[in-house]
This record gives C-alpha cells, structure tokens and sequence, in this order.
C-alpha cells in the first residue's frame, strides 16, 4: 500500500490549453489578439472569424474592440473558412481563428478549395499546433504542417513566441495570398528579445552559432533549442541554432548556406510529426543541393499520440528540453 | 390571371430559356455528352436570373453593384455558360469550345477560368458557405447587391450546406437567395433515394429560412418566386426550392434513365435542337 510520502508527485492531464512556458520563462499575455487590434486600427479591411473560440485563440479582444467586423460562425469549421474566403472575394482581409486540428484536418477541403484555389487574402490561425495539450489526438494537430504545406500557395508560419507572433501579424497582412500561422495563444513566452533578431516573412535566423551541432527549428522547438544549446554548452558542445519561422515558402538559401559548413551534425527539430513537416522539407533541399550532412531529425513519432500532462509527453516523445540534450549527446558519443 | 405584361415578360423569357437549352446543346455537341439533362431542366431557373432579376453589366462582369451568382454545383457549368452567353458576358462563338484545352469553360466550373464565374464550384457543398461570406461582406460595405447560391439536391447532403443554412439565419442574412434545383438526380440515381431530404420545405423553414418551393419549369412561378424573395423586407435569408423536370423541353431526353451524366449519340444532337426549335417556332 502507497503512503503519501512515497507517492510521486502526479502530473495531472493538462488543462485544454498547458503552458508551454519553461519554469521562470518570461511570458506576455495574448500577444495575437494584441497585435491584431493594433493593426486593425491601421487596417479597416481586416474583420475576425472563429468557430466558437474566440476567448481560446485570443480572437475575443479584436471581438470587444471591433464588434463590428468580428463574425461569429459557431462551432462550424467549414463555414467559418468559406465565410473566411467568402469575404475576402468582397475586399476584406479575414483573419479566421480556431484550433488547428479543426482548421485543417475538419475544414481542410475548404481551405484547400475556397481559400488556396483562388489565391484569397485570408490568415487562418490556429491554436493548439502540434503537441502542445495533452487531450490526445482529437485535438493534437500533430501533422498540420504536413496538411498546409501541401497546399500550393499557402504561406506557412510556425511562430516561437510572443515577439515572433507581434511581429508575424502585421507581416502576413502585408503578404497578399493565404497563410496558415500556428498560433500560441494565452501566456506566451517571451524570449526572442533577447536576440537581434526580427521577424521576416520567409526568412530563417541564425539565433547563435556553433560549431559542433547545427539545430534547425521552427515554432517552440526553437525555444528548446535554444535551451539545449545552453544545456550543451556546459559539456563543451558548442550549438548553433537556426530559428526557421516559414516553414513555406522555405528559405533554402539560408539552410544550405548553414547546413554546408563541414563538421556540424544537423539536427531538425520540430513540434510536428516526422511526416511532411520541417524536417523533410529541409532534408529535400538538402539531398537536392547535394548537402549530405549528417543528418538527424527530433519530432512526434508517426503515431496517434497518448494523452497525458505535456511534460509527460514531451519527455516521453523526446521533444522536451531534457530529452532532446540527451537523444543529442547520444548521436554525438 | 396574368397581365398582358406578365405575358409579354414570360414569352420574352421563355425565348431567353429557349436560348439557353439551345447554347446547352451546342456545348453537349462538342463533347459528345455532358450534364445536359440538369441544363435543359434548369433552363427556366437561369432564364429568370440572368435576364430577369439579377443585376448586371454583361460588359463588366467584375461591377461592384452586381447581384452575386454563386454555382455551388460546379458540375451545371454547362448550363451556366449557356446563361451567360444569352446574357451577353461571354460570346457566342466560345461555345465551340467548351471543355476543349485552354477554353475558358472548362467541364466544372471554376472563377479563375471564367468571366462572371464567381467561384469554384464542384466541390459539393461549398457555395452556401462561401455566400454567407460574401452577404456578411456586403452588408458590411453597405452595398446592397444580393447573393444567390445555386446548388443541387444533391448537396442537401453535405453537412456545410448545414452549418451555412444555420449561419445564415443566425446573421439575419436577408442578402442571401439559395436557389435549389431538385431534379431528384444525382451520381448514384433518385436523390430520394441516395438520402431522403423531405419534407424539405420544413427542414429550411426551420432553420430559420423564408421558403418557397415552385415548379421550376413554370415559368410565371419562377417569376414570381424570384421578385417575392427580392422584395421581401424580413432579414432573414430565403431559399427557393425548384422541382425541375432533367431534360426538359426534349422528350426523348426527358425519359431516358440514369442521366446523370448522359451520353447522346451523333445524330441525337440536331434531333433534339429540332425539337427544341419547334416547340419554339411553335410557341411564338
């Protein structure tokens, strides 16, 4: 029989929507819904749409300051991207919010058909990308990325943090055409800030450089990337990580130009199945160009994944910030 | 009892419809088969909105103050091209080439092909949300051109004809006409059978819709029915579901099972237009 002082701590199943924020991480608050207001004030065409999750994709603040150009499509993905392109085809910029598994695997055919076809100017972001609740696969959008990028013409962004979605907002409403932005909503970290680095539409930042490992990462992978480097370097490892914030169009220039200095191990890592995201995309441009480093990629397994608190999770599919060091330091023994 | 005008206004539209079955023909012609039975059923339909009710400028199909035609059932293109030449936005001698390589009219429809295509259709399903949209867009600019979305029966399946005739209603979209044509056809045979959708006046009116179910080959109803749902001031969306008859005004075409999608031999291209020109020549 347990007593209490031998049980472990438990982990309880994650809330909906788990902080993704490391112990003491600094965090702002909606930076989405934020960024959209400011610019909406600048831009008249621009209107809201979700499917019942405005509060949960921090739509709800551009709802209170525009209540006029904010829709309400109920929980009906597929009326919400059909409206979306619906009132793009009248001269607005909709921007159409709701989880990612409901915006590509539920509503992928309207995307696809309404949206991408015709080229239509609407943003569609989506909360919940990859594993980040652990509620299981219904709403783990594990392959979105795989989904969108398939998508001819479809502008792909897996944003890292606060900084990233402020500057991403205004920079995918300057891009005329479709764009799926994987949104981190709530508490956001906060620490691209703390590098000279700014958000550009199809661009990938060198972060810090290294000459042992070179990481390449999208999204909050990029966030562990950066604290696996920090790991690292206390065993002498020196890493470099290159933050890849478009995951399409992507920037091959820019990978090859890193992937090419001899001697590194190439890591790819994302929040994202090994099917059809980052890592295949930059392995094709790698094997292309003729660049064959050594190469590894961290990702979710191709699997349905378990449900569960999400630093279970992230451990035990090897994408958290302890599990990456290690499955590293393995690839380099 | 009709006016005197009423009659002039249905002769001149029964030569529009005639038109229309006639330019639907030429097209089947070119390819040898097609969709033509929904054509020549929907005739009437398309009659009345392109050369009746609807708002246009054939030389500016793109006029912002343009009654929206949305073909949700991208399948009728055929039908639809044949509506837009008699209405003057694409000429005459394209028909020549419809569904050939690099025409503008392609099998199915699709908005970057086509002038005065408003969307791609054939995807079943999509172009009731996609109105919601474009009403909630309009209403928005102030602008009060109407959007019309036609579909099939067919798409009553779809669960997003659903979700927009549930969006509709809840944005008081009194912008928005839905056009059904029930010819009880669709891939697999009778709709009714593929998957009942009666009583389907009901099911609409409960969703919250104005509803008006007509013969769509009569045509002072279709009249009638069209200038009711313009005229109403309710702001709720309306929907006009139209019985048609596939094959219409062609006999032989009328009777001929499964035409879906129907195969015409050679000879039974001219044969038809005969028959169609003399119930014509006939009626003037």
């Amino acid at each position: 029989m347990s007593t209490a002082a031998t049980k472990k701590p438990r982990l309880t199943t994650s809330a909906m929507i788990a902080s993704i924020a490391s112990e003491g991480q600094r965090t702002i608050a909606a930076p989405f819904g934020k960024a959209l207001v400011t610019l909406a004030e600048q831009r008249p065409e621009i209107v809201g749409l979700t499917a019942d999750l405005a509060k949960y994709t921090d739509l709800h603040l551009f709802g209170q300051a525009f209540p006029e150009r904010f829709f309400q499509m109920g929980m009906a993905e597929q009326l919400l991207m059909a409206a979306a392109g619906g009132m793009a085809k009248e001269g607005f910029m909709p921007f159409a919010t709701t989880y990612a598994v409901f915006g590509t695997r539920r509503a992928f055919d309207f995307v696809h058909q309404v949206i991408a076809e015709e080229n239509l100017n609407v943003k569609l972001c989506c909360a919940l990308p990859g594993l980040t609740t652990g509620y299981g696969p219904s709403h783990q959008a594990a392959e979105d990325l795989a989904l969108v990028r398939a998508i001819p013409g479809m502008t792909v962004i897996d944003p890292c943090d606060a900084l990233d979605i402020e500057q991403a907002v205004p920079a995918i409403a300057a891009h005329n055409g479709p764009v799926y932005m994987r949104l981190l909503r709530g508490n956001v970290p906060l620490l691209l800030d703390e590098y000279d680095y700014k958000f550009e539409l199809g661009k990938a930042k060198l972060l810090r450089g290294g000459n042992d490992v070179l990481l390449i990462s999208s999204g909050i992978m990029t966030m562990r990337s950066l604290e696996v480097a920090n790991a690292l370097a206390a065993d002498q490892v020196d890493v470099a990580v290159l933050h890849v914030p478009t995951i399409k169009p992507l920037d091959t220039a820019t990978i090859l130009a890193e992937a090419s200095r001899s001697g590194r191990l190439v890591v790819v890592a994302e929040n994202h199945t090994t099917v059809g995201g980052l890592g295949e995309a930059v392995a094709t441009a790698l094997l292309t160009a003729g660049v064959s480093p050594q190469f590894r990629q961290i990702a979710l397994p191709d699997a349905f994944l378990d449900a569960g608190a999400l630093p279970t999770l992230h451990d035990r599919y090897g994408i958290s910030t302890d599990a990456m060091t290690q499955t590293i330091k393995t690839w380099l023994a | 009892m009709n006016t005197p005008s009423d009659t002039g206004l249905q002769a001149k539209l029964a030569e529009h419809a005639y038109r229309i079955r006639r330019f639907a023909l030429r097209m089947g012609e070119v390819q040898g088969q097609g969709y033509v039975g929904q054509a020549l059923g929907y005739a009437d339909v398309l009659a009345v909105a392109y050369c009746h009710a609807m708002q246009l400028r054939p030389d500016d199909p793109q006029w912002e103050g343009r009654d929206r035609f949305l073909l949700s059932h991208g399948h009728y293109a055929i039908a639809f091209y044949a509506a837009l030449i008699e209405a003057g936005i694409i000429p005459e001698d394209e028909l020549d080439t419809y569904g050939s390589d690099d025409s503008r009219l392609p099998m199915s429809g699709m908005a970057t092909y086509t002038p005065g295509m408003e969307i791609s259709g054939g995807s079943l399903g999509q172009g009731l949300p996609i109105a919601v949209g474009m009403a909630l867009g309009l209403r928005l600019k102030g602008n009060p051109a109407f959007v019309y979305n036609s579909m099939s029966d067919g798409e009553l399946d779809e669960g997003s004809t659903w979700e927009a005739a549930m969006g509709a209603a809840h944005h008081g979209l009194g912008n928005l006409i839905c056009l059904v044509d029930i010819n009880n056809q669709q891939a697999d045979g009778p709709s009714s059978k593929v998957m009942g959708f009666e009583p389907l006046a009901d099911k609409w009116a409960s969703f919250g819709w104005h509803v008006q179910r007509v013969d769509g080959n009569d045509l002072s109803a279709v009249i009638a029915a069209f200038d009711t749902a313009r005229a109403l001031t309710e702001a709720k969306p309306r929907v006009i579901l139209f019985d048609t008859l596939m094959g219409k005004g062609v006999p032989f075409l009328e009777a001929r099972e499964k035409n879906h999608f129907i195969r015409v031999d050679p000879p039974e291209w001219q044969q038809a237009l005969d028959i169609l020109d003399h119930a014509q020549g006939a009626a003037r």
